[in-house]
């Protein structure tokens, strides 16, 4: 840098900003956006799809209609629990990149409810539900505290830990839904009794025919609870207040009294239970049964949701949205990488952002210091 | 007073003619000004660091650049040593202006800057220290003979140390001769010492002298910061005063100054700190060390069996060197480490128990490390003050906090402790270095501690934040707390304690009534003398760290 | 089971780890996190298959992996250093944009058919060595051998020259670099870029040379996080994390070949009589790497110096610590 600084007649620092505007934040990320789509679009230009048709495509088939933002919604559920689960690790700098894992988890607790079964076969909705939510909150909340307790006890780092518990889970799922739990050999597991279906909009078509077809369903009332619950949490707990302190300086939190090994161990298992009891609207409220590779990828999407809401969680709730549509388009568009290639030039232009926010670009005139130089 | 030097010749405006350096034998150089600075002005967000500054450096000089914390000095050095780059200004290098783009270029010109904090590598030798950032050698690392050489220029200038020694086995005293050597290495003509002394007992501060003379026989200049003014007058033979950014006076001779005069330039007005301290029965023992042992970070025992006694409404000073266990002791008392032995508190036995528990037996603990520890640079003052009370009421609601309160709080707290922000919900990492010690003692103090452990509480900070950290903890003694006092300011301790403990490689060596006692006798026992062997201490070191490393 | 067989083709697919392994201490040696590892990884491997398809030399595929590898840790040199971002969160997003990136860029390549592969061969005289010989030097594609040089090569580099003194400084203490003009954002650019070009490499080691062919993203399939982990049960040591990448090869090969027989050891064997067993198979790899992380990390906190001191934190001169 430094070379080409030298042909310039101005040089170019970065000097720390003291205070920033309050439009800076929003404008930079909204900037920020905008740079990664057209970069995204470049790239599309690349292998010869037209950015723009892609871009319209993905506006079109998730928001058009009431029915596509319906589906969008659908996806958005499983989003939001997996933002919230992220957002919640995220702020106390655990970077939890098991959501992936932990909604399998939960997925495969709230399946096992049903398929062992842990409640009476025949049981009401109101009892079979609620014990689903409870199988998949346990499920991903014990997967999450497998590496919680590895990172408190040996300072393992967290990141490699929960990849890899991620693709375990995988295999997991595979073995029961090839195995013990399977219909016939194929990829999935028979499908769910209807008390254990969670129940949708197109139920109530027969009271109000507009809602023909909507398949949005009460996973979504859930997610946009635990996202209140989740704030509640972070912005007005005792525990909450530890969490933000541990977060932003660990050594002053051991200082002010704050156990930190216990905080970990707590906060990977609601964050993993929360990315868990997103399995389970996923099973009792979409497919309706377990089976093999169900998730495109939310636990991975819901990272960048959540560094996207800058780990708030009623910001989660919009940027799931946001995403949701996006996964629901990705679907459709060929190349089929093009998704996770879009969602990763956002988080990057993101971060590269930031810089803005913390710093100043001051130009300095070269000219005056050789000047003066010169003068002694 | 220097020998061998040819002596200024004073004016009484203040204009300097340098004089001649008794360098042996060199031809008269260009100019007879080592280094020049002319008009440097140097800005960063929010603060005017130097405006204007002219100093200059003649060969062969030890020339002291005074001022308060804050004024500016070590930041026109930064400029010298090429670590910033000044916004206008003028740097004349043996007569020929040079502009530096980053320390290499500055060590090329035979500046070398020894800082006060030093920058060293902890898990590498003597030698890979001094050899990271060379040219040559160009490819293989010889470090059995470099490590040889190195040995040998130490011995030239009168520094011991053993190149193959880890530098996390090294004292503070060996440190800074490791840093020295660093810039004789690299042929430097010029030194700048940063606040040298800091870190040094009376005696090492004499050693350290003595080798600085020498360094000046052989034609070297050295600029020397401090803002000691006894030190200042002792080595220096020309003083330059800055104070916020400016100078105030610029090359005075040093001879025949005084320390008011000194004091005046420094800060504009007489430095007499006032201190109210009214005389207390002694009080109930509040805090009892009994044979507490514990390991530093580096697995060697830090403490070795302290025993001490600590009464309410009494102030005990920790007099140590840096490095001799009281960072250790701060964090045994205060639960952040574990040791053998017992602390009492009221009676009460704290040894391991968790921090949470400390603090609720009414301990409180402003630490060493303001910014790393003392604070969370992110959150708003609010957040910060509440630290240590959001589990108790009115801050705690059940399992909630109260914002309301906490809010009420925070604006009450920075109104009576004068904390300078633009509100409460400002980020901490916003304030200066002064008004963060205010926010903690506000903390700290508010939660009415029965002990207090004060770490190092005002090192670096400008004189009306020392005056208000000195004044608060006074108050806090009045107030029939028990005060724990760990400095390594010795004019520090031994102005607010009632007694003085003496702290060396971790026992109590020497505990004495801080009216009336004798600085000299405990500048010996910090180093490890004792009255009739006085250089046992310093040796013993080197050849301790010589024989762990063959 | 040819146990000889299973750890020649573990040495074969431990390579790919160990490049990515060995260009990753480089990176954290110097103080940069790089967690787009896998990216580069999977872009290094497409861009190598694509290039040797079009142009026949596997050669000119190898080169184009390395730049492709570069030029993503070039974005997250500039986002790290220059900019001072956050560098988890800048190598967790070059991760997604290199794996979006490649699938998108890899579209149709595995259509392509046969192309002409680096070549492999042993070596005469090491090859008859017992033991020794036909597990590590017979029938090994070129890149083995590179491996075998390039990890001694580094060792060497690291601990017994100037240069690498400068490295280590820059990890562990910039600042004590900075203010012996070391330039740290120059030093830690080089490091950072040069463990991109050997992530490259080591995906197209993947495609050009033990694995050959374009799976989409499962062509690395995780390796690049293995890799990251590998470096830390190697304790920053280029030696233990060729014996780690080896070890970790021989192991994936050997779950491989137990589905296959019909017993084992002379008991039935369960992968082969009830298939889905051979999921817990697949957990092994992931497994093990958990448990090598475990073993690192408790070696780590016992010895109290394990990772470079200033790895993960920005350098910004003038200021002290964070």
């Amino acid at each position: 840098m430094t070379a080409l600084q030298m042909r310039l007649p101005v040089s170019f620092r970065l000097e720390p900003r003291l205070t920033a505007p309050r439009w800076l934040s929003p404008a930079l990320t909204a900037g920020a956006l905008v740079v990664a789509l057209v970069i995204s679009g470049v790239f599309l230009a690349i292998v010869g799809a037209d950015p723009i048709r892609v871009y319209q495509h993905i506006l079109v088939s998730s928001f058009g209609d009431i029915g596509v933002l319906s589906d969008t919604l659908v996806k958005a559920t499983p989003l939001i629990l997996t933002g919230l689960a992220c957002s919640l690790a995220f702020r106390m700098r655990l970077w939890n990149i098991g959501a992936e894992g932990q909604l399998l988890m939960g997925a495969w607790g709230a399946s096992a409810v049903v398929l062992f079964p842990l409640v009476p076969a025949g049981s009401p909705a109101i009892v079979v539900l609620p014990a689903m939510l409870v199988g998949g909150f346990l499920g991903g909340a014990l997967w999450g505290l497998i590496p919680g307790a590895l990172r408190a006890r040996f300072g393992v780092n967290e990141i490699i830990a929960t990849l890899m518990l991620n693709s375990i889970a995988f295999a997991w799922i595979q073995y029961w839904v090839f195995g013990p739990w399977t219909e016939g050999g194929f990829q999935m597991t028979r499908k769910f009794p209807p008390e254990a279906w969670l129940p949708r909009l197109s139920d109530l078509e027969a009271v109000v025919p507009a809602f023909r077809g909507l398949t949005v369903h009460a996973g979504f009332l859930i997610a946009i609870a635990a996202a209140v619950v989740v704030w509640f949490i972070v912005e007005r707990s005792a525990w909450g207040y530890e969490i933000r302190l541990t977060g932003d300086n660990p050594r002053a939190a051991r200082y002010a009294g704050i156990r930190i090994g216990r905080n970990v161990l707590l906060v990977f298992a609601v964050s993993g239970g929360i990315a868990g009891i997103a399995g389970m609207t996923e099973v009792a409220g979409v497919v309706h049964r377990l089976q093999d590779n169900f998730s495109p990828g939310y636990g991975y999407t819901a990272i960048i949701v959540a560094y996207l809401a800058k780990f708030k969680p009623l910001r989660v709730i919009p940027v799931a949205i946001l995403f949701g549509g996006l996964i629901l388009a990705g679907r459709e568009i060929q190349p089929s990488g093009v998704p996770a290639m879009i969602q990763g030039t956002i988080l990057f232009c993101l971060i590269a952002s930031e810089v803005f926010l913390r710093y100043k670009v001051a130009i300095v005139r070269r000219a005056t210091r050789v000047a003066s130089a010169k003068a002694g | 007073m220097p020998e061998g030097d040819e002596r200024m010749r004073d004016a009484p405006s203040g204009i300097v003619i340098p004089g001649v350096a008794a360098a042996s034998g060199s031809a008269p150089a260009a100019s007879p000004l080592a280094v020049e600075l002319r008009g440097i002005t140097k800005r960063f967000p929010g603060v005017v660091a130097n405006d204007g500054v002219d100093f200059t450096l003649a060969r062969g000089e030890v020339h002291a650049l005074l001022g308060e914390n804050g004024a500016g000095k070590s930041t026109l050095m930064n400029i010298l040593d090429g670590l910033y780059q000044p916004d206008e200004g003028t740097i004349l290098i043996d007569g020929q202006p040079v502009a530096f783009r980053s320390p290499r270029d500055a060590i090329a010109a035979g500046l070398g800057m020894v800082h006060q904090h030093f920058t060293l590598v902890d898990s590498m030798s003597v030698t890979e220290n001094i050899l990271i950032g060379l040219d040559k050698p160009r490819f293989r690392l010889d470090l059995r003979r470099k490590g040889a050489e190195i040995a040998e220029l130490a011995e030239a200038n009168g520094l011991r140390v053993h190149p193959g020694a880890k530098l996390w086995q090294l004292s503070v005293g060996e440190r800074q001769r490791v840093e020295i050597l660093k810039v004789l290495y690299r042929g430097a003509r010029v030194l700048i010492m940063d606040e040298p002394t800091a870190v040094l007992a009376p005696q090492e501060v004499d050693d350290l002298f003595r080798t600085l003379r020498s360094m000046t026989a052989a034609g070297r200049s050295i600029v020397f910061i401090s803002h000691k003014l006894g030190e200042v007058v002792s080595i220096a033979d020309r003083v330059t005063v800055m104070r916020r950014g400016r100078v105030t006076a610029n090359g005075l001779p040093a001879t025949g100054m005084s320390k008011a005069e000194l004091a005046r330039l420094m800060v504009g007005r007489e430095v007499l700190e006032s201190l109210e301290r009214t005389w207390l029965p002694p009080g109930d023992v509040t805090l009892s060390l009994d044979n507490v042992q514990a390991m530093s970070d580096m697995g060697v025992p830090a403490l070795r069996g302290v025993s001490l006694d600590v009464r309410a409404g009494e102030i005990v000073g920790i007099a140590a060197v840096a490095g001799n266990g009281q960072s250790e002791l701060a964090e045994v008392i205060s639960g952040l480490r574990p040791c053998h032995g017992r602390i009492l508190v009221s009676g009460e036995d704290i040894a391991n128990h968790p921090v949470r528990k400390v603090i609720a037996r009414g301990v409180a603990h402003v630490p060493e490390d303001r910014t790393g520890v003392g604070t969370a640079p992110n959150l708003s003052l609010v957040d910060n003050l509440i630290m240590k009370r959001y589990r108790h009421k009115p801050i705690a609601r059940g399992w909630t906090i109260d914002m309301g309160a906490a809010r009420a709080s925070a604006t009450d707290l920075k109104d009576s402790y004068e904390i300078s922000a633009p509100s409460i919900d400002t980020e901490a990492r916003l304030l200066s270095g002064g008004n963060i010690q205010r926010l903690i003692l506000a903390r700290e103090i508010e939660s009415e501690p029965k002990l207090m452990i004060a770490v190092q509480p005002t090192r670096g900070l400008d004189v009306g934040a020392v005056e208000a950290a000195h004044r608060l903890l006074l108050e806090r003694r009045t107030a029939g707390a028990a005060i724990l006092l760990i400095s390594e300011d010795l004019d520090e301790v031994l102005t607010l304690a009632d007694r003085v403990a003496v702290l060396y490689e971790g026992r109590i060596v020497g505990i004495e009534d801080a009216a009336g006692a004798d600085v000299g006798r405990i500048g010996l026992l910090m180093t490890g003398g004792t009255p009739e062997d006085p250089l046992r201490g310093e040796d013993e070191h080197v050849e301790a760290a010589a024989k762990g490393l063959a | 089971m040819d146990l000889v067989l299973i750890m020649a083709a573990g040495i074969g697919v431990g390579t790919i780890l160990l490049f990515a392994a060995v260009g990753e201490i480089l990176a954290e040696r110097s103080g940069v996190l790089n967690l787009g590892v896998e990216g580069m990884m999977l872009l290094g491997a497409v861009a190598g298959y694509a290039t040797a398809v079009s142009t026949g030399n596997a050669w000119l595929g190898v080169l184009m992996a390395m730049l492709a590898g570069g030029l993503l840790s070039l974005l997250h040199a500039i986002v790290t250093i220059t900019f001072r971002a956050d560098q988890v969160v800048s190598g967790l997003a070059l991760t997604f944009l290199g794996t979006g990136l490649a699938s998108v860029l890899g579209e149709g390549l595995s259509k392509s058919g046969a192309i002409s592969l680096l070549p492999a061969f042993s070596i005469p005289g090491l090859s008859l060595i017992p033991v020794l010989g036909p597990v590590a030097f017979t029938d090994q594609s070129i890149m083995v051998y590179v491996g075998y040089v390039l990890v001694p090569a580094t060792w060497l580099w690291i601990n017994h020259t100037r240069p690498g003194l400068n490295l280590r400084s820059v990890g562990e203490e910039p600042a004590a670099a900075d203010a012996l003009g070391v330039n740290v954002a120059a030093t830690r650019y080089r490091y950072t870029i040069a463990g991109g070009v050997l992530a490259g490499l080591a995906g197209a080691t993947i495609t050009l040379a033990v694995q050959p062919g374009w799976f989409g993203a499962l062509t690395v399939n995780g390796r690049g996080w293995i890799a990251v982990g590998l470096v830390i049960f190697a304790q920053w040591s280029p030696f233990r994390a060729a014996a780690g990448a080896y070890l970790f090869g021989a192991v994936v090969q050997l779950t491989l070949a137990m589905q296959l027989p019909p017993t084992l050891l002379g008991l039935p064997n369960p992968f082969y009589e009830y298939h889905p067993n051979t999921f817990f198979l697949e957990m092994l790899p992931y497994a093990l790497v958990l448990l090598a992380l475990v073993l690192g990390s408790r070696e780590a906190m016992r010895k109290r110096i394990g990772a470079p001191a200033a790895l993960g934190i920005p350098y910004i001169r003038g200021e002290r610590g964070r």
